[in-house]
């Protein structure tokens, strides 16, 4: 049963992506890439691409973004409803708890030790897309042939406009899109 | 206000325009439900807004949901939240969903593979900015349990291939551990 399959997975990714964004992405990672292999590690690059380039809630995106390549128009809302459910439950308890307590205490003791855990794990999602793009075959390289250049060279420059000038990201997308839409279509995909 | 047919109108569409036309994810439609519902309609106080995104960034999940949630319950009860999450949902839903039939039909043309292919690098560089971003304000502290924390998730992760699903509740638990004692210090000085 595929749809029960999508929304338990979505219902844990939800569950247990806390602090917004890009925390989502090393969880969806996890359950559609390597647990379940419904994408591969290309498609997951670009639904992490479609859904910084569109309007939105990233999470959202993605989540629907992967349950329509996997089950259609229903794939679509019950990964989107199995990712907010579990976070609409708590938000209700955590609502309650402050309204009639008024303390955050625990909570924010709990959000201290998550917090630098966030960045370690984002870190480690941009790092396999990172090999993705830099090095054909999606490993690392047995020999130089193997590094692709041109994507170094974009990525540094991206990064370099980001840190320096605070460009917004989707600009950067944009540019880098068009940069790569020029360089590949001449010289190949390699 | 009144809770006439008009006031849940105006509730659906202010939050569908929100996440139809917000890039860039949760914190900035926060920022801006904040102007719609507290400086533009005047609906709830700004203390009210305050603790809502407080708590919508506690909680698991899309922060602009949550945060969509909070506001329709307080306004209108369980039907005000069901419209609100609604709205917030319905256009990605909807655009995604259409991207998605168009990744389906053009992913094997060359020209759209180059593109995609460019993008990955700014990806990457998006995300390597984020990390980047975050690790100072971690780091910055020079708090060692925060740094350790943050290192042992990334070598867990990215070297011994550990499921993120264990390392959150751990750390989640580490930090509960560590900082409420330390309140409780405080509190006692």
């Amino acid at each position: 049963m595929i749809y029960l399959e999508i929304f338990w997975s979505f219902f844990q990714i939800g569950l247990f992506s806390i602090g917004g964004g890009l925390v989502t992405l090393p969880l969806i990672q996890n359950q559609v890439v390597n647990l379940h292999g419904w994408l591969t590690l290309d498609e997951f690059a670009d639904v992490v691409t479609v859904s910084e380039m569109t309007p939105g809630p990233i999470a959202i995106n993605a989540a629907t973004f992967v349950g329509a390549r996997v089950g259609g128009a229903a794939g679509a809302v019950i990964a989107t409803f199995g990712f907010i459910f579990p976070s609409l439950i708590i938000t209700s308890v955590i609502a309650y708890l402050y309204l009639k307590y008024n303390k955050f205490g625990y909570l924010k003791a709990i959000l201290s030790g998550l917090r630098p855990a966030v960045v370690g794990l984002i870190a480690s999602a941009g790092l396999s897309i990172l090999i993705l793009a830099f090095f054909r075959g999606g490993g690392f390289p047995s020999d130089l042939s193997d590094i692709n250049f041109f994507a170094v060279i974009l990525f540094a420059v991206c990064l370099f406009i980001l840190r320096k000038y605070k460009a917004h990201p989707i600009l950067v997308l944009a540019v880098a899109g068009a940069a790569g839409g020029v360089f590949y279509s001449v010289f190949g995909l390699g | 206000m009144k809770r006439d047919f008009k006031f849940y109108i105006k509730l659906f569409v202010s939050c569908f325009e929100l996440s139809a036309f917000t890039f860039g994810g949760g914190y900035v439609i926060v920022s801006l439900m904040r102007k719609k519902f507290v400086n533009k309609l005047g609906w709830l106080e700004d203390s009210e807004m305050i603790d809502f995104t407080a708590m919508a960034q506690s909680s698991p999940g899309a922060i602009a949901v949550n945060a969509a949630f909070l506001i329709g319950f307080k306004l209108a009860g369980a039907l005000g939240a069901a419209i609100t999450v609604l709205a917030t949902i319905l256009p990605p839903l909807i655009i995604l969903y259409t991207v998605s039939f168009g990744y389906e039909a053009f992913r094997d043309n060359t020209v759209v593979q180059s593109v995609f292919l460019g993008m990955r690098a700014g990806v990457a560089a998006v995300i390597a900015d984020v990390v980047i971003s975050m690790a100072q304000s971690v780091f910055k502290n020079k708090a060692f349990v925060s740094v350790g924390i943050a290192v042992s998730a990334f070598v867990a992760v990215a070297v011994f291939s550990v499921s993120v699903i264990i390392i959150i509740p751990v750390c989640g638990f580490l930090g509960f551990l560590l900082y409420s004692k330390k309140d409780e210090e405080v509190g006692k000085q």
